[in-house]
């Protein structure tokens, strides 16, 4: 996993509350047994204005003038701003994937779906929450100004505005050690592995009929 | 101290490890897998030269790529039109073999859409912690489990540790008091809670369904109020155990039997939430209130009760809500102001691991039975959610009452729900639909979905148009 210290880079919006899972990456994508190649797709029924196929040339199809990815002013971008319980609906990985992808590390939004926001820092990806006025400031200031720039510094946990303004945010220290040290989790889960055997024969002492069924 | 509810009680039994960071390594009892969410994850374990820690923990099916055009499917995987499709279904299989997992193959009576499979075939059980690739795992704490959907890194996660690290969720109490009138179900409860509590209300959570119409409910009932705890945010939504679970388990291919089934049954006993339990949140609807619902929008929480009327924009103070209702009623195509029962489904989808249980297809037959699809319905397709449900189906007849009615009876898998196979909407379709969720491009490119119980489903099939299921059972 790609480890996530400080970016600085142009901020892109998603503008818009409850974006789920099937709208960041169709499910026709998902029939991919790969893990990489997902960025064309990133929004697709947004982006572009005729129906996406896996293994379709992206670079073809009509895109959507309206959709704020396609304008010029954004591209490059690598912060998304989001709104609220952005991530919602289906578990797919392939959502951070995509996004991942298309080259955003992080989200800024003031709250995302459990599962989603989970999956983020599987992937490198760091999910930002900022109180919602802070989000409609940044939203407005960033409508604003072409080529609007933020910085997110996970040591410090805040989001640095053109102007100097900081924003403090919250992350939990398990997670925010994992990303900055780009750790593999099963490996560090291992090595706690005598825990987990000791755990595991008392469990199957006490629930046999958890054990061995299905072989 | 505080009575436990029965999250902690599941959370507290499978607490390997708590961390001084406030994370905690949560032992996974099931592991259910699917074609979509585990290629990568098995492919990680290569990478990495691992595997899977135990193997009698996890149980793979093929559902949401499967063809359930009979004639299609009954060529196995080889005879998958769609290539893509076909790989994916294949990836699995190869994978299962590889490391020697077991898999209810695509023409295997046992196969099915894998929330339905699990709790069938007694492969989830009370006090577990189950998880699998896909958010709608939820549908597994019917049975008093600690169950919910993880990523494909945390698929790869469980094969290789048996644990997945965790923060613990708080908990929510959603009662439901008194009765259901006659012919509203389990996913009008569940819709109207929803409705109640948004879209994100449950996040965070872990929810517990409770109160007399829970307690009343059949375990059918109880995995769709479950299933649907994610389109409340939540990742896990439960039921105590009492004697429907014990009596739904008993029997059950893998469910323990003689001795050990008595030292489960006293285990199982105690899977309930300790009555002085403290609950972060509780919510309360009154089951007599509750109507047949529909949705309308493109999220769950955009719900109505059948004699609804649509939103009014204009009339929405917040600006978030005031463009979410807008954007939401372009997309239908529908008007403010206009009625529910005025909205006419082009298709009819029967399905999904929301409602594709025996009970499910029962209620949606009763309705059509001697009746006819009404002429502006394009399709209604009726899914069973597995083998063994449509087997029972067939026993009892149903399919011919559908087949009779003007509908098709399908072949199991996830179909229509999300539309990964050949199952899908055309732009600008509405579908009246007994899947769970009605986001934008769901069910097809430009679908209109709307979400229903089954028997709200098979009501509109014959009038053409949404109506009151209970007018027609009268």
């Amino acid at each position: 996993m790609k480890s996530f210290k400080v970016i600085e880079g142009i901020a892109a919006p998603m503008d818009r509350a409850n974006v789920d899972t099937d709208l960041i990456i169709p499910k026709q994508f998902l029939k991919s047994i790969k893990r990489s190649g997902f960025g064309p797709n990133l929004f697709d029924e947004l982006r572009y204005l005729d129906e996406g196929e896996p293994g379709k040339d992206c670079s073809d199809r009509p895109l959507n003038p309206e959709f704020p990815l396609n304008l010029a002013r954004y591209q490059g971008a690598s912060i998304l701003l989001a709104r609220e319980n952005f991530g919602c609906g289906s578990s797919r990985e392939h959502a951070p994937w995509a996004l991942e992808d298309y080259g955003f590390r992080c989200i800024i939004a003031p709250s995302y779906a459990d599962i989603f926001y989970n999956n983020c820092f599987k992937n490198g990806i760091l999910p930002v929450v900022l109180e919602r006025d802070i989000v409609d400031r940044l939203f407005r200031e960033m409508y604003d100004t072409e080529g609007y720039r933020l910085i997110v510094d996970l040591p410090g946990q805040f989001v640095a505005t053109p102007s100097g303004e900081q924003f403090h945010f919250e992350v939990d220290a398990f997670r925010k050690h994992c990303l900055l040290e780009g750790l593999d989790d099963i490996g560090l889960t291992l090595q706690s592995a005598p825990a987990i055997r000791d755990y595991e024969q008392r469990w199957r002492e006490q629930s046999p009929w958890l054990f061995d069924v299905i072989s | 101290m505080a009575g436990k509810t029965l999250y902690d009680k599941l959370w507290l039994s499978h607490l390997v490890e708590a961390r001084e960071d406030g994370s905690a390594l949560i032992y996974i009892d099931r592991q259910l897998i699917h074609e979509v969410t585990s290629p990568q994850a098995f492919e990680g374990l290569r990478l990495a030269g691992r595997q899977p820690w135990r193997r009698d923990a996890n149980l793979a099916v093929p559902d949401h790529n499967v063809p359930t055009d009979s004639l299609e499917r009954s060529g196995g995987v080889a005879a998958i039109a769609d290539p893509v499709s076909r790989l994916q279904v294949q990836t699995l299989d190869e994978n299962c073999a590889d490391f020697d997992i077991v898999e209810f193959e695509i023409n295997d009576v046992r196969q099915g859409i894998v929330h339905v499979v699990g709790p069938e075939q007694g492969a989830t059980l009370p006090g577990m912690t189950v998880v699998c690739g896909d958010s709608h795992t939820s549908t597994h704490g019917a049975l008093g489990a600690l169950a919910h959907g993880i990523g494909t890194s945390e698929v790869e996660h469980a094969l290789a540790t048996q644990c997945l690290i965790q923060q613990k969720m708080k908990n929510m109490l959603v009662r439901i008091d008194g009765r259901l009138q006659t012919g509203v179900t389990a996913k009008d409860a569940v819709l109207a809670v929803i409705g109640e509590i948004g879209t994100a209300g449950g996040t965070g959570y872990a929810i517990e369904f409770g109160g007399e119409v829970v307690r009343n409910m059949s375990m059918e009932g109880r995995m769709t109020m479950c299933n649907m705890s994610i389109e409340a945010g939540a990742r896990a939504g439960m039921v105590a155990v009492d004697d429907t679970t014990l009596d739904y388990v008993r029997g059950r291919p893998y469910a323990p039997r003689d001795d050990l089934w008595e030292r489960a049954e006293v285990a199982w006993r105690e899977l309930h939430s300790d009555d002085d339990a403290q609950f972060d949140r509780v919510v309360v609807l009154r089951g007599e209130e509750i109507k047949p619902q529909v949705t309308w929008g493109t999220s769950p929480e955009m719900v109505l009760p059948v004699d609804g009327v649509l939103p009014d924009p204009a009339a929405e103070e917040n600006p978030t809500r005031r463009i979410a209702i807008e954007r939401a009623l372009q997309y239908m195509g529908l008007e403010a102001g206009s009625r529910i029962t005025d909205i006419r489904p082009d298709r009819i989808f029967i399905g999904s691991c929301t409602n594709s249980r025996i009970e499910d297809l029962r209620a949606a037959a009763e309705v059509v039975k001697g009746r006819k699809i009404a002429p502006g319905i394009k399709q209604a397709l009726v899914v069973p959610g597995s083998g063994e449900v449509k087997r029972q189906a067939e026993a009892e007849g149903l399919h011919t009452i559908f087949l009779e009615a003007g509908m098709e009876w399908r072949e199991p898998g996830c179909s229509m729900c999300l539309a990964m196979n050949a199952d899908k909407l055309g732009a600008g379709e509405h579908c009246a639909s007994t899947s769970n969720r009605n986001f934008e491009g769901r069910q097809g490119f430009g679908g209109r979905t709307h979400l229903v119980s089954p028997a709200m489903a098979a009501a509109a099939a014959v009038a053409g148009h949404f109506v009151d299921v209970r007018a027609m059972q009268e």
